[in-house]
């Protein structure tokens, strides 16, 4: 009992930046943004966010710092890819390039220092509930943030009019700017969203996972959380699902390490990835017709004026 | 060049109802760097009038149209509505002010339904559901049936313009502009269309018709301005002018006549289809039953239809980019090809020429040359010993310039610079001068002005003239009346039996792209001419 609990802590821990990410990165590439810079916005989240709490003794102001980084982030990529409409895939790349080596720099004077971690919820009685207790009432503050964020963003990209004209500019940009949308604006919003998703996410990891900073710590999460946002088929509700299950594979992979199971980790590693394939191969052959993905995703628009 | 001007003539049939129109262009000029794209445009639109803009490709319609309806913003001059001089910030305002518009490609989510694409070409002050609701009352009202919850890649064309109609009129606009809308319906929907157009004049709406098709313009339209070089030349009544007078107008000069030389003689087979059926290769294409024809030397056959009813896999088949398991489906000078590959069928003699000139005809960001080696390295002599003949590629890029007259800067420059007419010219050409047994077209005049089309048409007769057979797809009814030996219409996958071109009009062609069938006696009739 004591282990199924532990394992289930074990795996939303490790599911939540995961999900955050995911839900920044699946609101810009609705509007029809590919940001493949998620791992490089997390990484300075992480940093500055790990910089801001240890400064100021704060977990909430250091989330916040995160966030702050990760938007300003999102923004180099705004201006280069939707303001002087360069390559999404090439800006993306270069981003992440740029936050691991900026990371490393920020962070730089603070591998070695412990902050205290955040604290997780206590409501006596509810949290003392066997099994459940501490998995639904013990959480960290991020936990329940990730959960809120997806819940929102289900609620606004589908039941809310901004939320329709975002999914219209992901479909076919050219329309939405006929019908006078302001596209490339929406855009940098969706964009920015994405970046202040992939800060707190990356802010998570010092902060709430480990209360210590090193660089290069988000490792590899950004790609998983790219990876996530396919394998959903661009679909808040099975962009939890994908979260969870991403996240239980990686303590399987601990674990199975820790039983002696033979399955080279690596192997592990790379299931994420190969799920998102299979997953992909699944939903093009079930679907008749339309497409999956954003139609405009990726695509450079530069409105005639 | 100046000699239709006419300074400001006042309107001509007596439509002044109010004593100011609804909507005038004083002086309306926009300008793209050194590129005059409207030249002082002056416009007057009236309620309750139809008014038709006409003009060849690049004449200026769309710029005009899109400074109307707040799109671009003009680079000098005036918009008055009702009287009054406004300047619109973008499409939301010109809607709020009730100017509406119903696009040539039309601006639709595919990925979305329809009531979601209803309720984002409004403003948003009404909830979804009031929205639905009165999106079903609307569509009803005026006798255009739509479905609110499929999503648009499910719906035929008709039924997406549809959409778009629903959409301005929803708007309850007192000024429609519309986008050539009758270029991709048969003639039924079209008259279908008119209908709702009257419908929509006698409630006082006034209608701005951009349209390349003169005889509907005649019938439709209470007056015509035309444009010619980013310049009003002309505003007339275009009933009382003849379609001959109209173009000329448009072109600024005689329009070639195309001209058919009298008694072709038709020889052997030299493309023969045998019931040629195959499964779609996409998730929502279309599945060819049964198709059978014969086509001779000297015969130009010729493809109606509405888009989408298995044409583009017609041609796929015929060109090889499908093969047909059996090759005895398909025979290219008698030699059963159904199985070989595309390079395999150009050196039996076939060329082939898709509707879509960037990407399928020609590779965009290539050079003419390059692109000539593209289709021309099978039979042309362009490639000695796996190297290629540079001087070659250039030769036929000269050949076909000077023999069809494609307009360009320089001598070798990319596909993508050419405007859509004089690229076409050039496709055409590039297969034409490879002397071809069997030429199969597609769309080959779609989206070219005029001037161009002449030239393209009068070069299928010309090579059918010389004794190759040539298959036209053409949506056009009046391009294949204009060249076609016999026309066949293609429906949900099948092919009609082929009517001789004397006998095809337009109600008959009509009925067989709806789905109808003639009667059996009259089609057999037809068949045996």
């Amino acid at each position: 009992m004591e282990l199924v609990e532990a394992i289930i802590l074990a795996v939303l821990a490790a599911s939540t930046p995961l999900l955050i990410a995911a839900t920044g990165e699946l609101v810009a590439e609705r509007s029809g943004v590919l940001n493949l810079g998620v791992e490089g916005m997390m990484i300075v989240g992480a940093a500055c966010g790990f910089a801001g709490a240890w400064l100021t003794g704060s977990i909430f102001i250091g989330a916040l710092f995160g966030i702050i980084a990760g938007t300003l982030m999102s923004l180099i990529f705004a201006l280069m890819a939707l303001g002087l409409a360069v390559n999404q895939v090439a800006t993306g790349l270069a981003l992440t390039i740029l936050g691991i080596g900026l990371s490393g720099l920020i962070g730089a004077g603070f591998v070695g220092e412990r902050i205290s971690p955040a604290v997780h919820l206590h409501i006596p009685g509810l949290t003392d509930i066997p099994l459940i207790g501490r998995v639904l009432f013990g959480e960290d503050g991020f936990v329940y943030v990730s959960i809120a964020l997806i819940v929102g963003v289900w609620w606004f990209l589908y039941r809310t009019r901004a939320g329709l004209i975002l999914r219209a500019c992901g479909d076919n940009h050219v329309s939405a700017h006929a019908l006078g949308y302001p596209v490339l604006r929406i855009r940098t919003f969706a964009v920015m969203f994405g970046g202040a998703c992939a800060g707190l996410a990356g802010a998570y990891l010092p902060l709430a996972y480990t209360p210590f900073f090193i660089p290069g710590m988000t490792a590899g999460r950004g790609w998983i959380a790219l990876a996530l946002v396919v394998f959903s088929s661009w679909r808040p509700g099975r962009l939890v699902v994908g979260a969870y299950l991403f996240g239980a594979v990686t303590i399987l992979q601990l674990h199975a390490q820790g039983w002696g199971v033979g399955i080279p980790s690596q192997f592990m590693s790379a299931l994420p990835y190969l799920a998102t394939v299979i997953v992909l191969v699944l939903l093009s052959r079930a679907r008749t017709g339309g497409s999956t993905a954003p139609a405009a995703l990726g695509t450079v628009f530069v409105p005639d004026r | 060049m100046q000699a239709h001007q006419r300074m400001l003539d006042p309107t001509p049939n007596g439509q002044n109802s109010g004593d100011s129109p609804l909507l005038r262009t004083i002086g309306l000029t926009k300008r793209y760097g050194d590129f005059l794209a409207n030249d002082s445009i002056d416009i007057d639109i009236w309620p309750r009038e139809i008014h038709a803009l006409l003009g060849e490709n690049g004449a200026g319609k769309s710029t005009l149209v899109k400074a109307i309806y707040g799109l671009i913003q003009p680079s000098a001059g005036e918009i008055h509505w009702q009287g009054q001089r406004i300047v619109l910030s973008g499409p939301s305002e010109a809607r709020s002010r009730g100017i509406g518009m119903v696009f040539q490609h039309f601006s639709l989510f595919d990925n979305l339904t329809v009531a979601e694409n209803v309720a984002l070409g409004l403003d948003g002050k009404e909830s979804f559901k009031d929205m639905s609701a009165r999106l079903e009352q609307v569509s009803k009202a005026y006798g255009l049936p739509l479905d609110p919850k499929r999503e648009v890649w499910q719906l035929s064309v008709g039924e997406r313009q549809r959409i778009e109609i629903v959409r301005a009129l929803m708007q309850d606009p007192k000024f429609l502009i519309l986008d050539e809308p009758t270029a991709v319906l048969t003639p039924q929907e079209a008259d279908q269309l008119f209908i709702v157009l009257e419908r929509l004049k006698a409630e006082g709406r006034a209608i701005l018709y951009i349209s390349h098709k003169l005889e509907e313009v005649k019938r439709l339209c209470d007056t015509a301005t035309i444009l010619r070089g980013g310049r009003r030349v002309e505003t007339c009544n275009p009933r009382l002018e003849t379609a001959a007078s109209l173009a000329r107008m448009m072109v600024g000069g005689e329009v070639k006549e195309v001209k058919a030389v009298s008694g072709r003689k038709t020889t052997v087979p030299r493309l023969v289809v045998n019931d040629l059926s195959l499964a779609p290769a996409e998730a929502h294409g279309v599945r060819l039953e049964h198709i059978s024809f014969e086509l001779k030397g000297g015969e130009i056959l010729g493809i109606a239809g509405v888009a989408g009813n298995g044409q583009d896999e017609l041609f796929a088949a015929l060109s090889g980019e499908r093969l047909s398991k059996d090759p005895g489906t398909v025979v290219i000078e008698g030699i059963a090809a159904g199985h070989l590959s595309i390079t395999q069928r150009r050196k039996l003699g076939a060329a082939f020429v898709p509707e879509e000139r960037l990407g399928h005809g020609t590779a965009p960001r290539m050079k003419l040359s390059e692109n000539a080696l593209l289709t021309g390295h099978a039979a042309s002599g362009m490639v000695r010993r796996g190297f290629i003949d540079t001087a070659a590629t250039l030769k036929t890029v000269d050949r076909a310039t000077e023999t069809f007259d494609v307009r360009k800067a320089k001598r070798d420059p990319e596909a993508a610079s050419l405007s859509g007419g004089n690229l076409q010219k050039f496709i055409v050409g590039r297969e034409i001068l490879r002397n071809p047994a069997v030429l199969v077209v597609s769309q080959p005049t779609w989206g070219v002005d005029a001037g161009a089309a002449a030239v393209i048409r009068q070069a299928l007769l010309d090579l059918a003239t010389a004794g190759a057979a040539v298959l036209v797809t053409s949506q056009d009814l009046d391009e294949l009346a204009e060249i076609a030996d016999r026309i066949a219409v293609m429906f949900h996958g099948k092919l009609s039996a082929p009517l001789a071109a004397s006998e095809a009009s337009r109600e008959k062609l009509g009925l067989l792209m709806g789905g109808s069938s003639l009667e059996p006696k009259e089609a057999a009739h037809a068949a045996g001419a």
